[in-house]
């Protein structure tokens, strides 16, 4: 029931005006008019309050560090931004970038999703058109607490139209500081999600919007928000299956009207221009099975019309005819086309998925097939703790509101039912999809405390409006107006999502209370239950903004350690950038791809875009050889320097040896001569002690790892901080490599491949 | 027997003529929309003949061509349905507005993609 009373003033006072006598017409027009306007001025101030707290929660790195990119992604969208802030949007669109994936290459302009990259590139260029003269860098570096100020407004606007102003303020509130959001978006963490997420609940937005209004002018922004939205991750094709799955439970539920034709039918078609018109998806729009449930929910809306439209006009006996003749007919017609579908889709090994759609629909598919995707640490499945961390009290709020949503039930109610629904699915699947399970539970939450709110401010009018009229008998309404006026603006200070619902309530008391046998709670009842509420909230920030300080905001390229700061990655590829010539190439794993193009503008071979499987399996294979078989396979390359990570001097754990497994099975994945039980001691456990394997002992990644470790004063002589044991295998020489740089905390190790040395017999022979 | 012989062959007509009584008493601007629609459709249908028989390549042009004329076809059913569900909360030339500037968008995707 108040859900149709928690609207914004304009509309109460609308409802509200017929529904008082005439005498008191004049005194309540002008004080709902000026209730209105200071709602609105109430409204802005709190949105505005929640864009400066989304942002400043975001800022702690920036504070605790400096204004440095992070991770590993991020470098490479701001090295192509950097190259658009030189070249321009044109040469950036038509990049073929030479310096990654030797001697392949990249089409860049081809293979990336551009929108956040265009999105700081405008930006940088529109500032610096205004004279003001920002480095590219700071762009790149705010761009994620910006976005993110954005994505609260934009949840409020898609909460209000769902449910009503209320319900946005506090879902806005929420996701402004829920913690899963700000891991992936903290100030220097330029990736896809900082723009993506907002793009999401802006789509969202539009497409309500357009479900309520049923006007094309907002299809056609739908089409403009969702074009932004393919340009700026690949998380387009959780939108692209969940409209149709909405428009098909509407089918179902019986709630086809014009609106939904409206909202869905253009949708399909220019969104998939819209998939079209960007390279990196190219054809997949109408290829790969991620959008054929759109089409196929598109074909059975218009039969779905089409048969409403014909039982409208026909006679019930001539309707059934007509129902006979097509079933008869249509079967056969539509036993083809599906036989044709069915064969296309059999056709492929994957059932026309791709490769990573399949791993989220098929948890166990990436682990069997393709370890490189299994092997990436945002693809494991998220624990318990990590839902509670990550969301806090909005998890547990979420299923009061999803209750709610059924009460009552509305198209827009729905969508976000079962947006909230499919976002659980997939966030089990992997820890990276609880970004998009975030502002779900958000939504959800916010619904189910605005309830909880208006419910309480109703009661609280109501009993405020039962202790007035015991204490001066039946009083005349205006004076009546004027102290509940009083009442309601006085006790809708604390909390911010109940000003709608408090003149809201005096609505409903108005027109509703001798109708709707409604209960409402004592006055002590309904204090005990705001003061619940703020401290729930208030431990929610709490926990959101002590997250955002202390877990999420490192670099992860800068790291502090008992007071002292270990910059050794920057020092490595600074270094590189100065010690070795233009046009040298260096050969890592992966993982370090990316940070070498930006900061040691060198050529890589393989780098975290890791498209080309078998290229990556060759460096896994060469890092897994002998010395001897991984200079050839370098030469090979044409790979000038080699450089490991090592984190057994100060205790780094994500360093190569810890990772060499995985490049052990990416590398056997392409070349079966590589067992991983070689690289295993017998009873198949993997340690670098005495007991280890024959093939980790002569490794390349242990050779270069821990060469001249055992002069280190680490306690006993070799002894690995990280795997705690004195290692195996000591006191050797290199031979066909040349230690040119270890870090001051040894964690990074390069070297540089010798050339043919002028008196070795065994070389001769290999090459 | 034969009663019941022509009762089912004679709904089936009566389907098809009150279609064409539909059709007939239509406003004139409603039936423009019905037959645009039509010709839409026509005309994906002749694009997909013509992609059988000579082949698809460049396949973003016929992607291209297809698309908009489906998008036409679909944004002016949005436009019919509008106008015929009388529920609709602002006047028809507004939603006329609208939908010219949806089909302006509309051709400009295809614009870009059709290489």
């Amino acid at each position: 029931m108040s859900a149709s009373v928690t609207t914004d003033g304009g509309s109460v006072a609308l409802a509200g005006g017929p529904s008082s006598g005439p005498r008191t017409g004049a005194v309540e027009s002008k004080s709902r008019r000026s209730r209105s306007t200071s709602e609105k001025v109430a409204l802005v101030a709190c949105l505005t309050a929640i864009c400066v707290l989304a942002s400043s929660v975001r800022l702690f790195s920036v504070i605790k560090y400096e204004s440095v990119i992070h991770e590993f992604d991020p470098y490479f969208n701001y090295r192509v931004t950097k190259f658009l802030s030189k070249e321009g949007f044109y040469s950036t669109w038509n990049f073929f970038d030479s310096f990654t994936w030797y001697p392949l290459g990249r089409v860049i302009g081809g293979t990336m999703y551009p929108g956040l990259i265009f999105t700081a590139g405008a930006v940088w260029n529109l500032l610096n058109w205004m004279h003001i003269p920002i480095d590219v860098q700071e762009v790149c570096v705010f761009t994620a607490p910006v976005f993110a100020a954005f994505c609260a407004l934009a949840t409020f606007l898609f909460m209000r139209e769902v449910r009503g102003s209320g319900a946005g303020l506090v879902s806005a509130a929420l996701i402004s500081v829920v913690p899963s959001y700000i891991s992936r978006s903290v100030a220097g963490s330029f990736d896809l999600e900082a723009v993506a997420i907002f793009a999401l609940m802006f789509v969202f937005f539009l497409y309500v919007k357009t479900l309520n209004t049923g006007s094309l002018a907002w299809a056609t922004g739908l089409f403009f928000g969702y074009l932004y939205m393919v340009a700026s991750w690949g998380g387009y094709s959780f939108i692209v299956n969940l409209l149709p799955i909405h428009c098909l439970a509407c089918i179902v539920f019986g709630r086809v009207s014009y609106k939904l034709y409206v909202a869905y039918a253009p949708f399909v078609v220019m969104g998939a221009l819209a998939c079209m018109n960007i390279p990196v998806i190219g054809f997949n729009a109408v290829l790969m099975s991620e959008h054929f449930a759109s089409f196929f929910v598109f074909g059975l809306l218009h039969v779905v019309l089409l048969v409403q439209y014909t039982k409208k006009c026909l006679t019930p006996e001539a309707f059934n005819a007509a129902k006979r003749a097509t079933l008869t007919f249509g079967a056969v017609v539509a036993s083809a086309f599906v036989l044709i579908v069915v064969s296309y889709v059999a056709a492929s090994p994957t059932f026309g998925w791709t490769g990573r759609s399949l791993s989220l629909l098929d948890p166990t598919y990436a682990s069997k097939y393709i370890p490189i995707i299994a092997s990436v640490s945002e693809h494991q499945p998220p624990t318990w703790s990590m839902y509670f961390t990550d969301l806090h009290v909005a998890a547990l709020l979420a299923p009061a509101g999803l209750i709610i949503c059924f009460m009552p039930l509305t198209d827009t109610s729905l969508f976000l039912a079962l947006y909230g629904v499919t976002a659980v699915y997939f966030s089990g699947v992997m820890v990276r999809l609880m970004l998009v399970l975030a502002p779900a539970v958000c939504c959800l939450s916010g619904l189910a405390l605005s309830e909880a709110l208006s419910y309480l401010s109703q009661s609280l009018v109501v009993a405020a409006d039962e202790s007035e009229k015991s204490r001066t008998g039946s009083g005349t309404p205006a004076v009546k107006q004027q102290k509940d006026e009083s009442e309601v603006s006085s006790a809708a200070t604390p909390s911010k999502g109940k000003k709608s619902g408090g003149s809201a309530a005096r609505n409903a008391e108005k027109t509703g209370s001798p109708k709707t046998k409604r209960y409402f709670l004592s006055i002590d009842v309904v204090a005990a239950g705001f003061l619940s509420i703020s401290m729930l909230l208030a431990m929610f920030f709490r926990h959101g903004v002590y997250v955002s300080g202390n877990m999420y905001s490192s670099p992860s390229i800068v790291m502090q350690a008992g007071g002292r700061v270990i910059d050794d990655f920057r020092e490595a590829y600074a270094w590189m950038r100065f010690n070795t010539p233009e046009d040298a190439r260096i050969a890592s794993w992966w993982d370090y791809g990316y940070q070498t193009t930006a900061m040691a503008n060198r050529t890589v071979l393989v780098d975290n875009n890791t498209w080309n499987n078998t290229h990556i399996a060759t460096v896994g294979k060469a890092m897994a050889s002998s010395e001897k078989a991984a200079w050839d396979i370098f030469e090979s390359l044409d790979a000038d320097y080699v450089f490991v990570i090592f984190g057994g001097l100060i205790g780094y754990p994500s360093d190569d040896v810890n990772k060499f497994l995985w490049m052990v099975r990416i590398g056997g994945g392409e070349f079966p001569e590589i067992q991983e039980s070689d690289y295993l001691d017998k009873h198949g456990a993997y340690r670098i002690d005495a007991g280890m394997g024959e093939g980790l002992r002569n490794s390349l990644v242990y050779k270069l790892s821990f060469y001249r470790f055992w002069d280190m004063p680490t306690g006993r002589k070799g002894f690995d901080r990280v795997r705690q044991t004195t290692i195996g295998y000591q006191d050797f020489e290199l031979e066909y490599f040349e230690e040119v740089l270890t870090t001051s905390n040894w964690m990074v190790r390069v070297y540089k491949r010798k050339k043919a040395p002028n008196a070795d017999f065994a070389m001769e022979n290999v090459l | 027997m034969a009663r019941t012989k022509s009762r089912t062959a004679f709904p089936l007509r009566d389907v098809v003529n009150t279609f064409q009584k539909a059709f007939t008493d239509a406003p004139a601007k409603v039936k423009v929309l019905d037959i645009y629609i039509g010709a839409a459709l026509l005309t994906i249908v002749l694009q997909f003949a013509y992609a059988s028989l000579v082949g698809t390549f460049p396949f973003n042009s016929f992607l291209a061509g297809v698309f908009c004329c489906a998008g036409s076809a679909v944004l002016t059913l949005c436009l019919r349905l509008q106008i015929s569900s009388g529920q609709l909360d602002m006047p028809v030339d507004r939603a006329f507005v609208e939908y010219a500037l949806a089909m302006v968008v509309l051709f400009l995707a295809c614009f870009c993609y059709l290489g």
